[in-house]
This record gives structure tokens, sequence and C-alpha cells, in this order.
């Protein structure tokens, strides 16, 4: 699914966020990405979504070489790839509903397919009921439940959620978990930075350690059985 | 995806992104609707913020409706004076020892030609009246022994051949008439007048083309504002894929919206215009005795308009969005 062969990135002003990042996650898993703040998560992140190119190395999501996509190509990966921004980043003006369709709506679907679709995801995300409020309306982990219900709502292979969790109290953070937990279940591979070690290490998956830009440890999940 | 997925090489245009998007049909069709929907809410945003909507459509509207209000007095003046170059009227001094039998049996025969609509015979003491009437030398002319005016012809040419060379040859043929002393066309007067009528209508063409540009680049600002304003949904639409040609769609459709509302408010003010003058000409027409009709805007330049507007908030809008959509990518 993800391929980084040596992978660097330095961005103009000289500053190296990625050096040598060498890691693989195969179809179908779940993998945290933690480290501190300026470690390179957020880079790492950028790169997988087509927002920053590699400056050196190989990386490849779904076998394509995302130094050498071409920019028009852009957003048909982007549809492969669904995101889950730290500050929701929902459209203020447009309902739930409207928010979750927007990837349906960008790919061009039917409007009967779109209004089916985006019901079973708010379905999911326990939000049926208030697919005709506006985002500001809500909750902090219910938008974010808004923002994941669009990530996955194109049924994406990949998802990538880039601290899901932060502004979120403990409880919440455990229900967005389990949440990821079940797209995973259904074999969608999921990538989520965050820095909640605590948390991370209660879920028992795979776990990549990043620090000043380079891959410091990745932990497979233990045995079941010995799981906190 | 399935786990089974091969990991084998995929060509540019990958199948696995095709697998996930709809059937190209599907999309075909969703594509037209889609448009349409994104036509419909690009009405629904302006109509949302109505008084910023207004003001723009007014200020474009006011653009439009200057030239079409010189166009418009401009064709209501040509159709003044169209009659005039028929009205080109021959003089033709008859020599004095013509009689007023002969000038009536002349300006009979005159009558006749093909040529000729109409002809008044003044004879030497209409002449004379007519000139004491307007020149007011009337006292002077007392004093002379005899009159000293000729009879004179006054031939209007028939409208099939008012044309001016056709017009030359009537003069020619009644200079040659023996009781003709002098035969005279005055159309110098007419020529100039079409002659200003033209470079009126340059200037016309020259401040419509202007005007035009104030149009574009009020759109382009307008658009170029609202991209800015909606900053944030470009990136986060950009980011969940949507292109280039997606994002720019709802753009290019509020530019169309703005002239094509502009059009019609530069309409309904060159109409309010109208009908404001419409009674003092009428009042104006009936002093000189005639019942001249200020015309008002006909479909096919209202239509012409509208086109006009649409396609001007179009092309701004292409401008403004082709230079600041590109600008804004997500970080």
């Amino acid at each position: 699914m993800i391929r980084f062969n040596n992978v660097s990135k330095r961005y103009p002003e000289g500053f190296e966020a990625l050096s040598g990042v060498t890691l693989h996650i195969e179809p179908g898993e779940m993998v945290f990405l933690t480290g501190h703040s300026g470690a390179g998560k957020s880079t790492l992140l950028k790169l997988i979504s087509l927002i920053e190119r590699p400056s050196r190395g190989q990386a490849l999501i779904d076998n394509v070489n995302l130094a050498t996509v071409r920019s028009g190509r852009i957003p048909y990966l982007r549809r492969r790839v669904g995101v889950i921004f730290q500050d929701h980043r929902l459209l203020r003006d447009r309902t739930v509903f409207d928010n979750v369709a927007l990837p349906l709506v960008i790919a061009g679907y039917r409007h009967q397919e779109i209004g089916r679709r985006v019901r079973a995801a708010l379905d999911k995300v326990n939000l049926l009921n208030k697919e005709r409020q506006f985002p500001i309306t809500l909750s902090g982990g219910e938008q974010q439940r808004v923002g994941i219900a669009r990530a996955v709502v194109n049924k994406p292979p990949l998802v990538l959620a880039d601290e899901p969790t932060g502004n979120l109290d403990p409880e919440l953070s455990r229900e967005i978990m389990l949440l990821f937990e079940q797209f995973n279940q259904v074999g969608v591979t999921i990538l989520i930075a965050s820095h909640d070690l605590d948390l991370i290490s209660r879920m028992n998956h795979r776990t990549l350690t990043l620090k000043q830009g380079r891959l410091l440890a990745d932990q497979r999940p233990l045995p079941a059985g010995t799981s906190a | 995806m399935k786990r089974a997925r091969p990991e084998r090489p995929l060509r540019r245009r990958s199948a696995a992104t095709r697998m996930l998007r709809p059937s190209f049909g599907t999309r075909v069709g969703s594509y037209f609707i889609g448009n349409a929907q994104v036509l419909l809410a690009s009405l629904g945003r302006l109509y949302r913020t109505p008084l910023t909507s207004l003001m723009t459509a007014a200020v474009i509207g006011i653009a439009l409706a200057l030239p079409l209000g010189l166009y418009v007095t401009l064709q209501n003046f040509q159709n003044v004076s169209s009659g005039w170059d028929g009205a080109a009227q021959i003089s033709v001094f008859l020599k004095m020892d013509v009689n007023d039998a002969r000038a009536g049996a002349l300006a009979k025969k005159v009558r006749g030609l093909p040529e000729v609509a109409d002809v008044r015979l003044l004879t030497h003491e209409q002449a004379l009246d007519e000139f004491q009437d307007l020149s007011g030398f009337g006292d002077a002319l007392k004093v002379l022994p005899s009159n000293p005016l000729p009879a004179v012809l006054i031939v209007r040419p028939a409208a099939k051949h008012s044309n001016p060379a056709s017009v030359r040859k009537l003069v020619e043929q009644l200079r040659k008439l023996p009781e003709t002393d002098q035969a005279k066309l005055d159309m110098m007067w007419v020529k100039r007048l079409y002659t200003m009528m033209q470079i009126a209508q340059r200037a016309v063409l020259v401040i419509a083309a202007l005007l035009a540009m104030a149009v574009l680049l009020i759109i382009g600002n307008t658009i170029r504002l609202d991209i800015q304003n909606r900053r944030d949904e470009i990136i986060i639409t950009k980011l969940i894929g949507a292109t280039n040609s997606f994002i720019r769609r709802p753009f290019l459709y509020s530019g169309l919206w703005y002239g094509l509302l502009g059009g019609v408010i530069g309409w309904l003010l060159v109409a309010i215009a109208l009908s404001l003058v419409d009674a003092p000409v009428r009042r104006l027409a009936g002093l000189y005795g005639s019942n001249f009709v200020l015309n008002s805007l006909d479909a096919q330049t209202v239509l012409g308009l509208l086109l006009f507007s649409t396609l001007l908030g179009l092309a701004g809008s292409w401008l403004a969005v082709g230079r600041h959509l590109s600008a804004i990518e997500p970080t």
C-alpha cells in the first residue's frame, strides 16, 4: 500500500523534515505514527496525500510513484486517500450531509447513490440524526466524526488521520479509535499520526516512531492476550 | 481494498484509480446534472448576499446602460433623419420670362417623370410672398418696380430614385429643360449630418468597448474577492480530490450570473430612461407636425445585450479564476 525507500524531504529553506525514511505498510494494516512535534509526522502525511513531493528517494502509494506523478492526476489519486484532519476542515456553510457528500459530488456520483452512501457513512459514525445541521452546532467529537464520515464515504483503500483525537477527551478519543478499528476490520488501510502515547499503547497496533525526521522504531503489535 | 490484491506495477492511468470511480456513462450524465446544480448553486450564493450581489450587478448594469442608451438614441436619430436624404429637394429656378401658365404646364410635365415624387410650383407671386415672409427684406422689395424673383419648381425625387447618383442625373435632366435657368440640389447638409452620425456611431463603439473592459475588470475583481473569501473551502475541496475544473466551475457560473443580471439591469435602466423621455419627444414631434414615435428597445437588441453581458461576465471570471485559483494550493 505504502512503500517508502530512503525517502527524504528537504524544504526550500533548507530544513530537512524527513531523512532517509524506509517503511512498508501492507494493505489492510492499521498503523500508528508517533513522535514529538517536528519529528516529521505531518510531512510524512503530506507526502502521502500529495501536498508535498519527496526530494529524494522513492515513495510509492499503490505502486504509483509520488515523485513523478503528473499534477493533473493528483486529484484522482487524492480520491483514493481519505484524510482526517485535526481541525476537521469542514465547510462551515454546508450541512453535515453536504459536507460528507462532497467527495462523492467531486467524483461525480449520481444523486441517489450519493444519498445512499452518505447516510451509510453517517450511520457508521452515529450521526444520522444530525445530517441537516451545520458543523458549528456540533461538538468537537461530533465534528471529528463528520470528518471521518467524509473521509470514508468514498470507500478509499487508504485512510490517513492527522492527530484525530488531538482536541478530544480520553473517552471520545477512545470512541474515535474504535471507529478506525471498525474500518480497518473491513480491509481499509489506516495510518494515524498521534502523540497520544497512552492511547496508542492501549490500542496495540503497529507503531512507527519518528524522531528528527528519521524512523526511530517500528514496533509490531504484541501477540493477542498480552495487550493491556 | 482487498488484501489479496496482487502487487503488480500499474500502468500510468492505473486500473485501481478507475475501479473506484463511477462508470463513464454515469460520469457524463452527472457531469451535466452537476453543472446545472452548480449553476443554480451559484445563483443561490448570490441570492444569499443580496445587497452585495445587487450592487455589483448594478455597477455592471450602469456601465452597460450608458453605451446602450447612446446606441438607442443614435438609432432613433437615424430613424428621424433617414427620410431626409429622400427629402433632398431640387430647386429649379425658371427663367424670368417664363410666365405662370407655362410654369404650371412644366410642373405637370415634370411631375410625370418616373424619378419624381412630387413637384411644387412657386409662381412669381408666391416666391415673392415667401421671400417677404422669410427674409425680413419685405419692405425693401416693395421699393423695387417689378418682382425680381423667378418662378420656382421644387422637385422631390421619388424614394426609389433618392440615391445620390440618380438624384444627380435628375438634376442634369432638369437643368437641360429650355425653361430652366438653374437647377440646384442642396445635399451638403445631409451629407454633413451623416458624417457626423458616423462619427457619433464610432464614438459609441469606443465608449462601449471601454465600458466593456470596465465590466470585465469589475467582474474579475468581484470573483477574485470571492475566491479569496472561499480560500479555505478551495483548499479543502482540493485535498478531497477536486480537479481544477470542478473548483473553477462555481466561480465561472457566478461571473455568468453577474453578467446576466448586469445586462438585465442595464436593459431596465435604458427602458426606464426611454419611457421618461417618451412624452416630451412626442410633444416635440407634435410641434413639428411629425408623428415620430420614439423607438424603444427591440427584442433583438435586448437579446444581444443579454448575450453580450453574459459572455462578458464569463470572460471576466475566467480571467480572475485563471490567475488566482492556481495560486491556492494546500500546504
